[in-house]
């Protein structure tokens, strides 16, 4: 009746360390130190923040304190509509908790069918693949687009995920300067004129919201005969006549368009769309998409809910982009210094001289009721410290004001502004 | 070899407005080690050796080279 699994192991009373140049949690040292360093100056620990309670798209309660909401993704307030919430608990109790499988297999139920046709339908496009998360869709795409002996370029302030995406597939990757348009003229025109290439662009770069010149980008592309990928993960609901991004707003066509759905449709999830011929296949070969469980069903309930919603959402946009121009504003008023000159997006940054300078704010930000992200090198450019705003739609022009309050008053007292 | 040779010198001389340390460049100088570049440095230098030879180093070429040496001899090869 022995189960050799259940069998219990005789483990040595006193077992033989192991050594630091074997342990490979050792090359984890620095980084913890830096961390302890970090945490031991009193402050509070920035990256292990609890929301204990979300009442609003822009409320929560973190330390039992009621706290504004200034640095999530939540551009479009869309994480408490009612149709949204409604959806998801009729899918919950139509459908279950879960799919347990891959799109390929058992994991596709009816929403998942019916959040890619909201998606055609926002985008206008034919083809729409909808991922787990954004990341794997930059994952997937990337690295199945793109074979051996082929081409991706990107910028060099992509986001990690394309970074990602571009290790995990074969193809020979090449880096253009941020937003350079004649860099990425002159990279392109140094590649092989006969193989295949694909350029990726952001709409806007998630670190200081600026936004990238795709017009003038994708032409250069469409001249040295490369396809075009563009991620609009921070410009979809807000951006262009139908909100479908950066290139919408500036009338360029793209070959594929990945997005979110944990930004402004207000849950998690990712996709491509595409009017390709044969997108489809993507399916067939793309091992992120593949080899992982669908999303459950209330998740992509709600987000064909709250697509379908962003299409005409056109009062929440207007009242988005006043937020950005008032905070925008404000800060500049007040001295700070800022990633974009103008509001460009719905992120504004600030950017700070030092790591001390950051924390110090951030925290004195946090105790009075105003969370925001900071952000350090290497996921910043330049090797910048910043405070990272971004707005909701649902921000109220008295709470900016709150906000602007904050900023004056922690600003001066760390010493930011005079 | 001369032409290995000028290559060697022009890359030398490339790496020098990126030499804050002062270190003594020889074929076996790493870029990580000794020179103690950061990401960003690397990507500017690598973009101003690209522009002095007229030649694409990629990021998977990139990640092979860690000394002066390999890379003089990655551009030789890409000039060829």
């Amino acid at each position: 009746m022995t189960d050799a699994g259940l069998a219990t192991e005789k483990l040595p009373a006193d077992p033989a360390e192991v050594a630091p140049e074997r342990d490979l949690m050792s090359k984890f040292d620095a980084l913890i130190a830096e961390r302890q360093a970090l945490i031991d100056t009193g402050v509070t620990d920035p990256f292990a923040i609890v929301m204990e309670r979300v009442t609003s798209p822009t409320e929560a309660v973190i330390a039992g304190r009621d706290t504004i909401l200034l640095g999530t993704y939540n551009y479009m307030g869309m994480t408490f509509d009612p149709d949204v919430i409604a959806a998801g608990h009729a899918a919950l109790d139509q459908f279950g908790s879960g799919t347990n499988g891959s799109r390929m297999l058992n994991g596709t139920f009816r929403d998942h069918i019916e959040v890619e046709d909201a998606l055609r339908d926002f985008y206008g496009m034919t083809g729409a693949i909808v991922f787990s998360t954004g990341y794997m869709a930059n994952l997937g795409m990337i690295s199945t687009l793109a074979g051996k002996g082929e081409y991706v370029i990107l910028d060099a302030d992509s986001h990690a995920s394309i970074y990602d995406g571009c290790k995990q597939g074969n193809a020979e990757i090449v880096r253009f300067r941020h937003n350079d348009v004649a860099d990425l003229d002159k990279r392109l025109g140094r590649l092989p004129k006969e193989a295949g290439k694909l350029v990726i662009l952001e709409g806007v770069y998630s670190m200081l919201g600026d936004i990238a010149p795709l017009a003038e980008m994708v032409a250069v592309a469409k001249k040295h005969g490369a396809m075009v990928l563009s991620d609009e993960a921070h410009s979809m609901g807000f951006f262009g006549p139908h909100g479908r991004g950066v290139y919408e707003d500036q009338g360029c066509d793209v070959d594929f368009v990945v997005g979110t759905f944990s930004k402004s449709v207000g849950t998690v999830g990712g996709f491509c769309v595409s009017n390709h011929p044969k997108f489809e296949a993507i399916r067939l070969a793309c091992r992120p998409y593949i080899f992982t469980a669908s999303l459950p069903p209330s998740v992509v309930a709600t987000a064909a809910a709250s697509i379908r919603k962003l299409m005409t959402a056109d009062k929440k946009r207007a009242q988005l982009w006043d937020n950005a121009r008032k905070l925008h504003g404000g800060l500049k008023a007040l001295g700070f210094r800022l990633g974009t000159e103008n509001p460009d997006s719905a992120i504004i940054a600030i950017i700070l001289d030092d790591q001390e300078q950051a924390v110090t704010m951030w925290q004195a930000l946090l105790d009075g009721g105003l969370y925001v992200n900071m952000a350090r090198p290497p996921a910043t450019p330049a090797g910048t410290f910043l405070l990272r705003c971004s707005l909701c739609a649902e921000h109220t022009p008295a709470q900016i004001d709150t906000v602007l309050a904050m900023f004056e008053a922690s600003g001066r007292a760390v010493g930011v502004i005079g | 070899m001369t032409d290995r040779t000028e290559i060697f010198d022009t890359i030398a001389a490339q790496i020098e407005p990126f030499n804050k340390k002062g270190v003594t460049v020889t074929e076996a100088t790493t870029f990580q080690g000794d020179l103690e570049w950061d990401s960003l440095t690397v990507m500017d230098f690598v973009a101003a050796i690209e522009d002095e030879f007229d030649i694409l180093i990629t990021m998977n070429m990139q990640a092979e080279i860690e000394t002066v040496g390999q890379l003089a001899d990655a551009v030789a090869k890409l000039k060829g």
